[in-house]
């Protein structure tokens, strides 16, 4: 089966600073790819590069196996790679069916009499997002009074919808409680079922291991694992994403300072 | 978790919480007070009659179509402080046109009209091209135009007016359609209160039904995620910016054709009454939520102190000071409503 998305021997440079060297990845459509790493892993340039945003220094990007090369966000969203960012996926003010159709509104008549069909998009929004199983009331109502985890599910909802074959979350469950995360996480298994490819970003091994099906751990700019879902344990997951012999030198660091 | 998601179930918006939504309900109110209050202190028993509401519909009819569009450019996030400028300086080059080139007065709307669509391309592209703010940049543009308006007056025709406007060609059919009168139960209202009506209505469908106003509300509400949702943001504001200094046109031309003639310093300081008009009527000034029937309705209340006040004898000298009240206490009523409203919608 060819790979949804394909990194090959990946590198990024902004001036003299290496933000990403070499990382090579593989995303399969119907699974989870989770890419773990601490903050200046390299997350944000890895995310910027496969949403369009930044284009790479070197290496190839393979989509269903053919090469590609965005020099947009709108071309990366063209060929269906849809990116949900932490806290700029929503419009707090707007209503929870303008929200899910904003960029993608749908008109009926001609011309200049042109207009928003707000029946058909207030059906729509509902009905989707149900069969997400995010069930709301009305969709006339802010998306602002909906919680963080049901925003987010929103903006995933509405990523599916629009035909994402590659759905990039950037740090969905960072600023969330433990119920919230619980929400989005269960909507990223949701998106997998409909045979999404979903890149899931985050620094929480603990979520990563959740629902993932494949791991990537990135630090200080390379991939330094790559686990299976079969054969790792969440310890180790912890352990390798630290940075392995750094935690243990770490906690050996501690120690020393408890001990006078 | 079951007990939540009854909740959720449970909890129903009243009929009142949806009307307190609204951004519009608290000028509506408002003006309802307001007409109340000057009905009863009115001295002449004019005041509610046609004659009285022809009087405070014309004042409010050239501030309301202004203040539609500027709380449109407001939703949308940025501010125009050379509207009212915009209107002296329209009104004067259709004025030199029609006396100085001789043209008749069509081809000098249609070059006025091009000319204001300029200036708000200006603006526009100036503010989302350097990233300044657009209240300095207008700003900016308030003060040129300002000093351009009066130097080539006085280039032109030695005083600070242009005036006999009215012998140009086509005259009488341009000022029929933007500066007769009507008859309406046995009053003779301005033809400009139908436009008033005619921009109030378009302005909202624009805002609440169209793609355009879609992208107004989320330009205004968040540009970035507007961005990542694919919205084009800069069209959205230029065109914003564009559509503010179109409306500022219209009224220049109203009033020059109604005047036969305009002042160099025509237009000075009107702009804050548009920002007034739109706030009152529940435009939020950091942007992405108001109404356009707001801003009608706040330049209704404008319009009924103006002649509210001289009806009910009180010192005329204190309108400004009326309204100034009158800007505060909605705003904080609107935004004190507002926060009620979005409270009464959580879980």
């Amino acid at each position: 089966m060819t790979a949804a998305l394909e990194l090959k021997k990946v590198s990024k440079q902004f001036g003299s600073v290496i933000a990403i060297t070499d990382v090579t990845m593989e995303v399969n459509s119907g699974t989870v790819t989770c890419v773990l790493g601490d903050n200046g892993a390299g997350k944000s340039t890895l995310i910027k590069i496969l949403s369009g945003v930044h284009k790479s220094s070197s290496g190839g990007f393979l989509m269903d196996g053919k090469p590609v090369d965005f020099g947009s966000p709108r071309e990366a969203i063209a060929k269906g790679i849809a990116t949900v960012y932490q806290d700029l996926a929503t419009i707090p003010m707007m209503s929870v069916w303008r929200n899910f159709f904003l960029g993608n509104e749908i008109t009926v008549g001609w011309g200049p009499f042109r207009m928003l069909n707000v029946k058909k998009m207030k059906e729509l929004s509902k009905q989707q997002l149900l069969e997400m199983g995010i069930d709301l009331r009305d969709t006339e109502q802010p998306i602002g009074t909906l919680s963080g985890g049901e925003r987010q599910a929103v903006a995933i909802a509405r990523a599916v919808y629009f035909g994402a074959k590659v759905l990039i979350l950037d740090e969905p469950t960072s600023a969330l409680g433990v119920r919230q995360s619980g929400i989005v996480l269960k909507y990223v298994l949701a998106a997998k079922e409909r045979g999404v490819a979903v890149v899931f970003i985050t620094h929480n091994p603990h979520h990563a291991f959740l629902v993932g099906d494949r791991f990537y751990l990135l630090n200080r700019g390379k991939m330094t694992n790559d686990f299976k879902r079969a054969n790792v344990k969440l310890d180790e997951l912890t352990v390798a994403m630290a940075g392995g012999a750094e935690l243990e030198a770490l906690t050996h660091e501690i120690q020393q300072v408890k001990k006078p | 978790m079951t007990n939540a998601l009854k909740d959720e179930r449970v909890q129903k918006t009243s009929f009142i919480t949806n009307l307190l939504r609204r951004p519009e309900f608290g000028a509506l109110m408002g003006a309802l007070a307001i007409f109340v209050l000057f009905s009863s202190v009115d001295t002449t028993g004019n005041f509610g009659q046609p004659g009285g509401i022809a009087g405070w519909t014309d004042i409010a009819a050239p501030i309301g179509i202004v203040a539609v569009f500027v709380a449109l450019l407001m939703i949308g996030g940025e501010f125009d402080l050379s509207t009212g400028i915009m209107v002296g300086t329209t009104g004067l080059l259709t004025g030199l046109l029609v006396t100085e080139l001789g043209l008749d007065i069509w081809s000098s709307i249609i070059i006025v009209l091009i000319f204001a669509a300029g200036v708000g391309l200006l603006n526009g592209w100036l503010v989302v091209s350097t990233g300044l703010p657009s209240f300095i940049v207008t700003l900016a543009t308030f003060f040129v135009l300002r000093g351009l308006n009066l130097a080539v007056t006085k280039g032109f025709t030695g005083t600070v007016r242009v005036g006999e406007t009215d012998e140009a060609t086509n005259y009488e059919q341009a000022a029929a359609l933007l500066a007769s009168r009507i008859e309406i139960f046995g009053a003779s209202f301005q033809i400009s209160i139908l436009w008033w009506i005619f921009f109030t209505i378009l302005a909202t469908w624009i805002l609440t039904r169209t793609k355009f106003g879609n992208w107004i509300y989320a330009s205004g509400g968040d540009p970035n995620a507007a961005r990542n949702a694919g919205v084009p943001v800069i069209r959205t504001k230029i065109i914003l910016f564009m559509m503010t200094s179109l409306a500022a046109a219209f009224v220049g031309i109203m009033l020059v054709l109604r005047l036969k003639g305009m002042q160099a310093g025509q237009g000075v300081g009107i702009e804050f009454f548009y920002i007034i008009a739109a706030a009152v009527g529940g435009t939020l000034l950091t942007g992405g939520k108001g109404s356009a029937i707001g801003a009608a309705l706040g330049a209704a209340i404008m319009g009924m102190a103006y002649i509210g006040i001289p009806y009910a004898l009180w010192d005329s000298d204190l309108t400004f000071t009326f309204l100034g009240l009158i800007l505060f206490t909605a705003v904080l009523i609107n935004s004190f409503v507002g926060k009620r409203a979005m409270k009464g919608r959580k879980k």
